[in-house]
């Protein structure tokens, strides 16, 4: 084996796995999406996020607009603050509602916006003032059992009236 | 007069035990002796830089086969076999996320690392401990030639260079196995599955992770390989034997230290 035969299959083995790589980067990985982009940052505060994690989607009408940047606690009104990332391609009134929605029965969670109808944009370091808290399934039962409860109360109390 | 016995037996026993460890622990400091000079002599290596790329041939090219092989029937099954399971919650869209997940975070550099031990580490030490058995090491010596700069440290850096690669297109060739089988056999939809894919796999946390540990992986094995050549008693005895040393030891150090990157990648922080 000469050595340019050598070079030769030795370039194409490094220009096979850079190749891998960079497929494993595009096609594989979410480096082609907002790692580059222009971004602009708002927060929100919420009673509750749920199970939202940092790097999780920020979504408007299903697209993805943004990413969570970073999510605090605040010991002082001990509430949330989602910070995130939104792509400057999108802008956002500033009475825009910020949710925390879950994708599917078990999906992961993400914050959804819906736009409001207010003319001034959203800049930079805005705070979101429309805010909803995420679903806490046991909250939701106990509810419901509750609801339940007073109803077969409420069902009951007039049979035994009848019955006197 | 039996205790006396007994307590020397005893004794003979704890010797023996006490040698074995220590000798494991003399060879220990011997082999990290062995990677700094390695490392401090590179310079031939590196101006010379066609005799690393002719171990890059060696330890890398010539392994494309079987690594390409296996990660194509490696991300073939895991598509298989996830599909059985996510399709029990209908979460079969999932199946990109979990083939390109346990490809690039484990599979990719763990596979490649043991089938690049079998395949390249113990060449490399059949190579260099028969150049010690057949003296050609003493010769160079001999001509004033250092043969850890000429010989061995090319082969480090060589299967150095190899490994991240091997292990990316491992990983690659898995996913494009998974799609094979996910998307065009079973039918799963093909948006959903790079799409979900992609939303899950992050370049940082989950490829560069990858990455790196693919690295280690090649430093340990290359290390243990041409450390194990080096070391071999020059008979053809000695060199069968590094030679499986080479492989039990370097796939325990992949294995042993891919829990510890994990454990310091993946925990601590968020899950995906």
């Amino acid at each position: 084996m000469n050595r340019s035969t050598i070079d030769l299959w030795v370039g194409v083995f490094v220009a096979a796995g850079f190749g891998g790589l960079l497929f494993l980067a595009l096609k594989v990985g979410n480096l082609a999406s907002f790692s580059t982009a222009d971004t602009y940052q708002v927060n929100a505060r919420f009673a509750n996020i749920g199970g939202l994690k940092e790097r999780g989607p920020v979504k408007s009408a299903g697209v993805v607009v943004g990413r969570v940047a970073g999510i605090r606690f605040d010991s002082e009104s001990y509430e949330a603050v989602v910070y995130m990332n939104v792509d400057s391609k999108y802008q956002f009134p500033r009475d825009t509602t910020a949710k925390i929605l879950t994708s599917g029965i078990l999906g992961e969670q993400y914050v959804g916006l819906e736009a409001g109808g207010d003319g001034v944009m959203l800049k930079s370091g805005d705070r979101l003032r429309l805010t909803q808290s995420a679903v806490v399934l046991e909250n939701l039962i106990s509810q419901f059992l509750f609801s339940k409860a007073s109803e077969s109360k409420a069902d009951k109390e007039p049979a035994k009236e009848g019955g006197k | 007069m039996a205790a006396d016995k007994l307590a020397q037996a005893l004794r003979a026993r704890l010797e023996a035990l006490g040698g074995t460890v220590t000798s494991y622990v003399v060879r220990l400091g011997f082999a990290s002796r062995f990677l700094g000079y390695l490392v401090m002599h590179s310079g031939t290596a590196l101006r010379r830089f066609r005799l690393t790329v002719a171990e890059v041939y060696f330890a890398g090219v010539l392994s494309l086969v079987i690594i390409l092989v296996s990660g194509l029937f490696v991300g073939m099954v895991l598509a298989l076999q996830g599909y059985e399971t996510l399709q029990r919650f209908g979460a079969s869209e999932s199946l990109g996320v979990l083939v390109a997940l346990s490809l690039v975070r484990e599979l990719g550099p763990v596979v490649a690392g043991l089938l690049f031990a079998s395949r390249a580490g113990s060449a490399i030490t059949a190579e260099i401990g028969l150049m010690k058995a057949t003296e050609q090491l003493s010769a160079m010596e001999m001509m004033a030639v250092d043969p850890i700069a000429r010989v061995v440290a090319p082969r480090f850096w060589g299967g150095v260079i190899s490994m991240p690669l091997l292990a990316a297109l491992f990983s690659a060739m898995g996913i494009f196995g998974g799609y094979l089988v996910g998307v065009q056999l079973i039918g799963v939809d093909a948006g959903a599955f790079w799409s979900q894919m992609q939303a899950a796999v992050d370049w940082n946390k989950d490829i560069l992770n990858g990455v790196l540990k693919s690295v280690v992986f090649g430093i340990a094995v290359t290390w243990i390989a041409v450390f194990e050549g080096y070391d071999a008693p020059p008979t053809a005895e000695g060199v069968s034997r590094a030679t499986t040393r080479t492989v039990v030891t370097s796939s325990l150090a992949i294995l042993a230290l891919d829990f510890i990157l994990t454990a310091l990648m993946f925990t601590g922080g968020n899950g995906s």
